[in-house]
């Protein structure tokens, strides 16, 4: 299972700390635009999360994940569905 | 029609960073040339560079910019944060729409280009970042310092190679007729990565030497090519001087022609391209004090371009401070623009680094080993891009 520790990880390494927000406080329900990340960046992350993971995410479920519980939600759920 | 003004300056060469360290280095004749040291050179017929030293990305730009800016890019961020502080503006008291950015773009971002294609065969399409999509994109420094800076007036780039650094000047101008406020505009390149030193090898233009005072000779007798380098300058251009603030002169004139192709027994158009700029300023050939030459360093380019010098000019004093950086590609003539306005404001015309002694057939008045005073009214620079790009600007002290 991912955790935010690790969703938080991969998203300094693919597009850079937040400018605007600490992604080490409270973040899982916070927007990844609140938090300074468009689309592309979560693409970006979302890249690194399926080679690291080894699962398929499509763009679309991607760019509709709003939030980091969203995200890990999707994540973990493919991750739980594939077993 | 009023000449718009410059009044900011950023920049970034081989010799300095910033205007003033820059400009010091280049009366002083220095040379930025070096070993290439961002790759290794090894198995490559072209080993030496004029590469910006002590540039930091992370001391200037946040961390979220870094992974998505090819290096250039991250270069002409910097240049248009330090171009909008030298001219006193703070872009967010600009009403909305009324400043916008142009820029000149040879290659776009080729190391970021190169790191993902290798990426793409090495793991797999997978592995590609997706800021590739723009990040390696020409006009990817107009979008980057729109963001950044917040100007939502007018944008574009121009791709026409080193005529791209005064093509852009020209573009700023018709942008501020149009009713712009302020633009910036010039332009910043690097292409020092293995992908790109192969595609600039096929010019057959580049020197082979490894003795950074013998490889890029523009007019020597011993010229044998040219030397790239990186970085460049962007410009603060506006209509008019805000009270309180500076110009560094005017942009007079402008003009660009294109050569007919090769083997067509046509001649080049470079000479037009300067008198159509001079007519552009409504300025006499006599009345320029200075030419900032183009400088190709291959031996037959250097004779077109002094005999298009030659016959416009007659007699005038000419410069090369490039041979002391290297080609910049887009950021090469944007540069030249700097020198030639830092001239016109000193009263002093830099010297051609290592520069000694001229081919037979250029008679020029090449100003070599030390600078030149003279009082400067107006200045011309020359620049050609490769492909048949030539271009012609004329400045003017305000």
């Amino acid at each position: 299972m991912m955790t935010l520790a690790e969703l938080v990880a991969i998203i300094r390494e693919c597009a850079g700390d937040s400018d605007v927000a600490d992604l080490d406080g409270d973040v899982l329900d916070v927007s990844f635009e609140d938090l300074g990340y468009d689309s592309l960046a979560m693409l970006e992350a979302a890249g690194q999360t399926q080679r690291r993971y080894a699962v398929t995410l499509v763009d679309d479920a991607v760019v509709e994940a709003r939030t980091p519980r969203e995200f890990l939600t999707l994540v973990n759920g493919e991750l739980t569905r594939v077993g | 029609m009023s000449a718009p003004h410059v009044t900011g300056i950023g920049l970034l060469a081989p010799t300095g960073m910033g205007v003033e360290q820059y400009w010091s280095a280049t009366l002083a004749g220095a040379c930025g040339i070096g070993k290439v040291t961002r790759f290794d050179t090894a198995g490559y017929p072209a080993v030496l560079a004029g590469e910006v030293d002590g540039f930091e990305a992370r001391e200037h730009l946040s961390s979220r910019m870094l992974p998505q800016t090819d290096h250039m890019t991250r270069m002409a961020l910097v240049a248009s944060d330090w171009a909008l502080a030298d001219a006193g503006v703070k872009p967010d008291e600009l009403p909305d729409f009324a400043a916008g950015v142009v820029t000149a773009s040879s290659a776009g971002g080729f190391e970021f280009g190169h790191r993902e294609l290798e990426a793409l065969w090495s793991k797999g399409s997978d592995h590609v970042s997706a800021y590739q999509s723009f990040a390696w994109f020409y006009a990817v420094n107009t979008g980057q310092i729109s963001i950044r800076q917040g100007l939502r007036g007018p944008g574009g780039v121009v791709v026409t190679e080193q005529s791209g650094g005064l093509d852009v000047l020209a573009m700023a101008r018709r942008r501020l007729r149009d009713g712009a406020e302020l633009m910036l505009a010039g332009g910043v390149d690097s292409g020092l990565c293995p992908w790109g030193w192969v595609a600039q090898i096929a010019s057959d233009r580049l020197s082979y030497r490894d003795d950074p005072a013998r490889a890029y000779l523009p007019f020597d007798t011993d010229a044998t090519g040219f030397v790239p380098g990186e970085g460049g300058a962007i410009l603060v251009v506006e209509n008019d001087v805000r009270p309180g603030a500076r110009s560094y002169g005017t942009i007079a004139g402008h003009a660009s022609t294109f050569d007919p192709p090769a083997g067509s027994g046509r001649p080049g158009t470079l000479r037009r391209a300067i008198e159509n700029a001079l007519a552009d300023a409504g300025a006499d050939a006599a009345e320029v004090d200075v030419v900032f030459a183009d400088a190709a360093g291959v031996p037959e380019l250097d004779r077109a371009e002094a005999v298009a010098i030659t016959e416009v000019f007659g007699p005038v004093p000419v410069t090369a401070p490039k041979a002391g950086v290297g080609r910049l590609y887009s950021g090469g003539a944007s540069l030249d623009v700097v020198a030639a306005l830092l001239a016109i404001r000193d009263e002093v015309v830099p010297p051609t680094p290592n520069v000694a002694r001229l081919a037979p057939g250029i008679d020029l008045d090449l100003v070599v080993g030390r600078p030149r005073h003279k009082k400067i009214r107006t200045a011309l620079v020359v620049a050609r891009g490769y492909g048949g790009y030539n271009s012609a600007v004329v400045l003017r002290a305000s």
